[in-house]
């Protein structure tokens, strides 16, 4: 009996006590903040949607190649000689005509690895982090500055250009051949050592780009840099010294 | 009363009529609903540290309004399992039941639906007839989660009313009368003549009631509480058991008039509270109609008063919803037939001691 008594009392006065909290939190100011009208403040280093500030990207790829899941995709094409594409920021010049710069941000998993490599620091994390979109193919953004068809149009370019060097060193080849087969020597090796200068272009431009990055990465790669380095310097004037050593060939 | 005068007013029956039984719905429920459903989401907000609906109009006050909106612009979806005639009447029944307790509830003393003479009665019977729709309901949407609920609510309903009419009629023998009308006018005067403070006159009868009157007031409370199924008494709607109860397949306007009976049901009972224990309309302090002699400000004073009264135990409601958590199915049932029967006899006995000698 006496416990009945004791429920009641101690349902009365925990209901009270209870009530008491619940009043005294009607009071306490929301903890809550009205979400899309007022934004916490992201922590320091928040990592969320990527972007590229292409004045300064100089189409290294390296940013590409850290990608651990693709999620970057570029393409480049070598500015003409004429051509003048400027500096970037911190003072390295420009070469390389970017001519598709497209991050799928719905495959990043914002790991920030494409952040370091990148020798102008272009290539960083916003506290942008509301980018959902309807359809997939939104999330594929696009940074290269150039408009489609002059992406095109630096493509042919280049192509023009390479297909006028390659006339002109064939004519020179010809040329040299004529001459060779006028001073009638015994090595007819010539044409073969063509297509071994032709190749490493692809190599050189590669190799040129990452010698530039700072030492963040590993000694042998620098060691292969330097090398490379070494390599691609008379790759600068290519079209005058491939004419030269056609020449002194 | 109201009907007398809009039969002078329209000088025709059936307008009076129409006009008498449609006003307080138009002119009272509806509103109070919509400050209701928004006073509930602010209040739990708040008592929650959160802000509740804030981005339609300033602080979210037309939140429900845009609610109302979406419900009736919704589909009305009857699956094809359901037993679609009960289907159909259940949340009209629902709300006829709740709504026809207003026919009874004393708004002031010149607007009351219908002067019975058993009004309490009368509303503690019609409100029964929400137990058949909600079991109406739960039956023919053909779900596992809506019959149980409704078999609980069924249970529930019928339970408490038993504490409620005890309560009511320790009041009924003090009084001698069951019409609401009357309760309300015999409580004129200042709140020391309110029933929870032992009835009017200066008696040594009045003296001695006082802890009784409290204590029936405390059980007709609690039991009302879960005759409208709230919280803690809301497992019918258990939305953490049962989806949300019998009215998990409706949708609509459908969905909207259980809710509407819902909130109506809260006032209503909070109303009846009020008006058995807490003076009905009348003004603790008197009225200043009577200082200025302007005697057509008096209704309206009561009206202030009476819905300030209904409010503010709807508000203690609310606030008991979200202090409390769920009880369970046989603790509900221990708090009615082990504590609140019993001493709902005790009271009614001591009560009817105390009148008799």
């Amino acid at each position: 009996m006496s416990q009945y008594f004791k429920n009641i009392w101690s349902a009365i006065s925990t209901i009270s006590i209870g009530m008491k909290v619940t009043f005294k939190h009607l009071f306490v100011p929301a903890v809550t903040i009205q979400y899309p009208d007022v934004k916490l403040e992201l922590p320091e280093r928040e990592r969320n949607r990527l972007y590229v500030n292409m004045d300064d990207c100089i189409g290294c790829d390296q940013c590409s190649r850290a990608c651990p899941v693709n999620c970057i995709e570029i393409e480049t094409v070598k500015s003409l000689p004429e051509e003048d594409l400027g500096k970037t920021s911190n003072g390295k010049k420009k070469a390389l005509w970017v001519t598709k710069f497209d991050i799928d941000i719905a495959k990043c998993c914002f790991c920030q690895l494409c952040v370091f490599p990148c020798p102008t620091e272009c290539i960083y994390m916003t506290d942008v982090y509301e980018f959902s979109e309807f359809k997939r193919d939104n999330l594929i953004y696009d940074y290269a500055t150039l408009s489609p068809e002059e992406r095109v149009q630096k493509k042919l370019n280049y192509e023009k250009f390479e297909a006028q060097k390659a006339a002109e060193k064939a004519a020179a080849a010809a040329a040299a051949a004529a001459a060779k087969a006028k001073a009638q020597e015994s090595k007819p090796a010539t044409p073969e050592s063509k297509p071994e200068n032709k190749e490493p272009n692809a190599e050189k431009k590669e190799g040129k780009v990452e010698a530039k990055e700072p030492k963040s990465e590993g000694k042998t790669l620098n060691q292969e840099n330097k090398t490379d380095k070494a390599e691609s310097k008379p790759a600068d004037n290519e079209s005058k010294t491939d004419n030269q050593e056609d020449k002194t060939d | 009363m109201i009907y007398d005068f809009f039969y002078n007013l329209t000088g025709s029956q059936i307008l009076a009529y129409i006009i008498g039984s449609l006003l307080p719905l138009f002119a009272f429920i509806l509103p109070f609903a919509l400050v209701a459903v928004l006073l509930e989401r602010k209040v739990s907000a708040h008592m929650q540290d959160r802000l509740g609906p804030m981005r339609v109009g300033y602080h979210g006050i037309l939140q429900t309004v845009a609610d109302i909106l979406k419900l009736i612009q919704k589909e009305d979806i009857v699956a094809s399992p359901n037993d679609k005639p009960l289907f159909n009447i259940a949340p009209v029944l629902v709300f006829a039941g709740s709504y026809t307790a207003f026919a009874a509830i004393p708004f002031t003393s010149a607007f009351i639906g219908s002067n019975i003479d058993l009004g309490i009665i009368f509303i503690i019977a019609i409100t029964g007839l929400v137990v058949a729709g909600i079991l109406m309901a739960g039956w023919a949407s053909n779900n596992k989660y809506t019959l149980l609920g409704a078999m609980r609510s069924a249970a529930q309903i019928i339970s408490y009313e038993i504490p409620t009419i005890l309560v009511v009629l320790s009041l009924i023998m003090i009084t001698g009368t069951a019409s609401l009308n009357k309760l309300s006018e015999m409580q004129t005067g200042h709140f020391w003549h309110w029933m929870i403070l032992g009835g009017p006159g200066l008696s040594l009868q009045k003296f001695i009631l006082i802890p009784f009157m409290i204590i029936g007031f405390l059980i007709i409370y609690i039991s009302t509480l879960a005759e409208v199924n709230r919280t803690p008494f809301d497992i019918p709607e258990a939305e953490s058991e049962l989806v949300s109860g019998y009215h998990t397949e409706y949708s609509g306007m459908k969905f909207a008039m259980f809710f509407l009976a819902e909130y109506a049901n809260m006032f209503a009972v909070s109303a009846i509270v009020a008006a058995l224990f807490l003076g009905g309309y009348q003004s603790p302090f008197g009225y200043l109609g009577n200082t200025f002699h302007l005697p057509w400000l008096i209704p309206i004073e009561q009206f202030f008063w009476f819905t300030f009264k209904g409010v503010f135990l709807v508000v203690v409601q609310m606030w008991l919803r979200w202090t409390l958590p769920r009880l369970r199915v046989d603790q509900l049932m221990a708090v009615c037939w082990k504590y609140l029967i019993p001493i709902a006899f005790v009271n009614l006995l001591i009560v009817g001691l105390i009148t008799v000698l």
